[in-house]
């Protein structure tokens, strides 16, 4: 490969500046390490979405007596078998769910559970057990163990402006953006862009300032990779007009113009409702709901649908019992959703939570996160997930 | 060997948040700078809350009218805001550099959050006035402080129901590390612990009836033991001062150690132990040996973004119209003062770099001193309590008005001009001030194909604002 690039050059006498780049400024002339074109989108729903009144188990009378103000109906929920059944607001997920797109599994949570927002957050980004402190996420790990040789971090992605913990590894981290545009612009600024060409690599690989130029290069060439790749297409789906539908559409068109991100990570929220829950859960709900069945079906008539498989998760659910102002304090356990078109396993996946044993007031949970995330990363993402998660977790049965 | 000036600037960028233009003119003497540092400064506490307000302010919160809604707004913006506020003002201005400096350190070491501003302050309080101080006398004190005692659970580690968080971390991260005591230690320190806690002034309290009185087997010891025996017993461990020597010397020295750098650590420890703990006295020891100042430990390690505002406002004096402005830095760069992301502190070193922080760390002299647009907008943080959400809400609704817009600010650039009025080659001048080594003749050459000639004192500040935003700047 090397000699034959080199005879190409010498015999046509085509020498480009880029043949004296560094290696990682060549990022995307070859396509490195990840060859699967499976793609797992996670939804990080932030602040503990309450998932009593997400899946609401409408049979139930203690659900009923536990929330005198703020139950849904029987008479309105989406009945999803003869227990179950979604919010009002969750049209798209139940379409979703009839056209077998989706695994619904119940009570995922941790032992010995945080109910701080951060550390809980935390534990589902580091996938840390709750009594040890990991400085790196899931993800990031991810990036990791598939990526040290890559030369460009947009194996994973953020849609936002900065990037969170789950997407940092030891080696590689995750890049952030929520506009490849804006991106783009910034990077192609005159001094920023000067500097990065310039520099030569050092001898000391292992210098921090070798390890800031080489962020730097890669985020570089990351980002005008992402921007010329993405001009390609432009999704003419009809995304609702808020951030979240904004966010899922930029996902859409970085994995329809075939850029080589394999996980994307976007947040909606908040979700905290001590206060009025109804009205803030239902709207967020419906934009979860609504912007989901547009995406799936953008990738859909675009030919992707059968690559890409969405997880959503919360840092915790909330109390079963509803609080004095119409609204619910931190819980624990809470279902997580899994939308593709290539499930094992659809429809609901376990048991429904069971008000009638509950942990101080609270959930328990019976299927580990760390479950799912095992399950995600061998099955799905085909690599070896127990170096990454530091532990050998069984896998699940949806995919 | 470097410079007399140079190990100044190491020990001015290690032993504090950088040099001043004022210092760098007049500081050549290594031995005085060195006695400056160690003199000690008046001290003085930080105060922007008092008990009784917030007490207050609990108390509306129970049934708020609107006017309670105003009043209790205005206390919030005068709090744990205005007290990072304040801590940033010390470390920026303050001659205690060491202290500030330590007490950072410590602070990430004691890491700690808390739901109520006055416990914040208090907690502050004794980690800056103990940061120099003994060691012993610190770790008693933080033990005993509401803020940690409430974030590590230790109001609900009771003698029929014990809670071994705050025990677990005074030992895996506060003291031994792991590796150093077994669970049943923990267990039984946990015993010890109970009746840790607080009254409603904010006062550490012992609660006899919740402790638990029975004998505790712990560390190879026997015993009555109360929560100060066991801090006592882990303090008589030599594995203790190692622990802490081993952590401040990746955070002072440098963070790689090798071999050298683990013999070094192994002396300083034992020296620590023998002085009782004896913070000040290590510190000296480092900052007055050789390989402190050895090739090998200078430019190496990544300023943390509190350093790198610190550093940067040392140099070039600089005011925000909106004081949210420092916090909106820190957030987006990921480190907000006294919002340590856990028990274990911020992880430090690489892990401050990706590629969204690393643009804006660049972008950032231009943000300020040229008033580009930010254009970036930090993550929520969703509050843990009603008392936060008041605070995060306000400091929300900045971060949405101003995140495509700018950070205004006046900064004072008069000394810098004048200090450089006269050089020839302004560049190469300025990046011996700030930068820690000696800077790449390519990314100095980028600096100066970007200057503004257009009168000598645009070109000064342009090369400053250039300088500053290299990548060769994050590091000291």
């Amino acid at each position: 490969m090397h000699v034959n690039r080199r005879k190409f050059i010498q015999t046509t006498g085509l020498a480009t500046a880029a043949m004296f780049l560094p290696r990682f400024l060549k990022a995307h002339e070859s396509n490195a390490a990840i060859n699967s074109e499976k793609i797992l989108v996670i939804i990080q729903l932030t602040g503990g979405n309450d998932g009593l009144n997400t899946v609401v188990p409408y049979e139930d009378g203690l659900y009923y007596n536990a929330r005198p103000n703020i139950a849904i109906k029987k008479d309105d929920v989406f009945k999803l078998n003869t227990e179950l059944g979604l919010h009002p607001n969750m049209k798209g997920f139940k379409n979703l769910f009839d056209n077998g797109k989706m695994s619904l599994i119940n009570n995922v949570g941790y032992p010995e559970p945080d109910r701080s927002h951060f550390r809980s957050m935390d534990i589902w980004h580091t996938a840390s057990n709750s009594n040890e402190y990991k400085t790196t996420g899931w993800l990031g790990r991810y990036l990791d163990e598939r990526c040290g040789n890559c030369d460009k971090p947009t194996q994973v992605l953020e849609i936002d402006d900065t990037l969170s913990l789950a997407l940092k590894g030891n080696n590689v981290k995750g890049l952030a953006l929520k506009d490849a545009r804006r991106l783009y612009g910034t990077t192609i600024d005159p001094f920023i862009n000067q500097l990065t060409k310039q520099h030569e690599v050092g001898n000391h690989h292992h210098d921090n300032v070798e390890y800031l130029y080489k962020t730097l290069a890669e985020t570089v060439s990351s980002a005008e990779y992402i921007y010329k790749t993405t001009k390609i297409f432009q999704s003419v789906a009809a995304y609702p007009n808020h951030q979240f539908g904004k966010s899922m559409k930029t996902i859409s068109e970085l994995i329809i113009s075939g850029v080589n991100t394999n996980v994307y990570y976007v947040s909606l929220g908040s979700f905290d409702t001590h206060f009025n829950q109804q009205k803030r859960q239902g709207d967020l709900l419906q934009q979860l709901s609504e912007t989901v069945e547009v995406f799936m079906n953008d990738l859909k008539k675009n030919g992707r649908a059968n690559d890409v498989l969405l997880m959503t998760f919360s840092e915790f659910g909330r109390r079963v019992q509803e609080n004095a102002s119409n609204g619910t304090d931190h819980g624990t356990a809470n279902q997580v959703f899994l939308i593709g078109n290539n499930l094992k396993k659809t429809g609901v996946y376990n048991n429904p939570p069971n008000l009638s044993d509950l942990d101080e007031g609270d959930l328990k949970f019976s299927v580990d996160f760390k479950n799912i995330y095992a399950t995600l990363l061998k099955k799905w993402l085909n690599t070896d997930e127990q170096n990454i998660l530091g532990n050998k977790y069984n896998y699940l049965e949806f995919i | 060997m470097i410079s007399e000036k140079e190990k100044i600037k190491h020990l001015y960028a290690r032993a504090g948040f950088g040099m001043s233009i004022k210092q760098w003119q007049s500081q050549n003497n290594f031995t005085k700078s060195l006695d400056a540092i160690f003199q000690t400064k008046q001290y003085k506490q930080l105060e922007s809350v008092t008990l009784s307000e917030v007490q207050a302010a609990k108390e509306k919160m129970k049934s708020m009218t609107k006017a309670d809604v105003k009043d209790l707004k205005q206390l919030m913006k005068s709090n744990v805001f205005e007290l990072n506020n304040m801590w940033m003002s010390e470390m920026i201005n303050s001659e205690a550099q060491l202290q500030e400096k330590m007490a950072l350190f410590w602070h990430g070491h004691f890491a700690c959050r808390s739901v109520n501003p006055y416990f914040d302050q208090q907690y502050l309080d004794i980690i800056r006035k103990n940061a120099l101080g003994s060691f012993a006398v610190l770790l008693k004190e933080v033990s005993k402080t509401p803020a940690m005692l409430q974030f590590l659970n230790n109001q609900q580690n009771k003698k029929d129901h014990p809670n071994e968080n705050f025990a677990r971390e005074v030992m895996e991260l506060f003291t031994l590390g792991r590796g150093n005591y077994i669970e049943e230690d923990i267990k039984e320190a946990a015993r010890a612990f109970t009746g840790f806690g607080f009254d409603k002034t904010g006062e550490f309290k012992f609660k006899a009836q919740q402790h638990d009185f029975g004998v505790k087997y712990f560390l190879g010891k026997t015993g009555n033991f109360s929560g100060d025996d066991i801090l006592q017993i882990i303090l008589e461990k030599k594995e203790c001062a190692y622990f802490i020597t081993k952590k401040i010397y990746h955070f002072f020295v440098n963070d790689i150690s090798d071999d050298s750098d683990e013999t070094i650590i192994q002396q300083l420890a034992n020296q620590f132990y023998q002085s009782n703990y004896d913070i000040r006295s290590l510190m000296k020891s480092i900052f007055s040996s050789n390989w402190f100042y050895d090739e090998k430990n200078i430019g190496v390690k990544i300023k943390s973004p509190v350093e790198l505002i610190a550093g940067m406002f040392r140099i070039i004096p600089t005011d925000f119209e909106n004081k949210q402005s420092i916090i909106f830095i820190q957030r987006t760069l990921g480190q907000i003062l006294l919002n340590p992301p856990n028990v274990a502190g911020w992880p430090g070193g690489r892990n401050w770099i990706d590629s969204s922080s690393l643009l804006f760390r660049m972008r950032l002299p231009q943000i300020v001193y040229y008033d580009k647009d930010l254009d970036i907008e930090p993550k929520e943080e969703t509050p843990e309590s009603k008392m936060q959400a008041q605070q995060m809400k306000m400091a929300d609704e900045f971060v949405k008005k101003i995140a495509s817009k700018k950070l205004t600010a006046t900064s004072d650039w008069s000394g810098i001009t004048k200090y450089f009025l006269n050089e020839n080659d302004i560049t190469n001048e300025i990046a011996s001030v700030v930068l820690a080594k000696k800077a790449d003749a390519v990314a100095l050459k980028t600096v100066k194909s970007h200057l503004d000639t257009s009168a000598k004192q645009n070109e000064i500040k342009s090369a400053m604002i250039h300088l500053l935003s290299l990548p060769e700047y994050q590091l000291c």
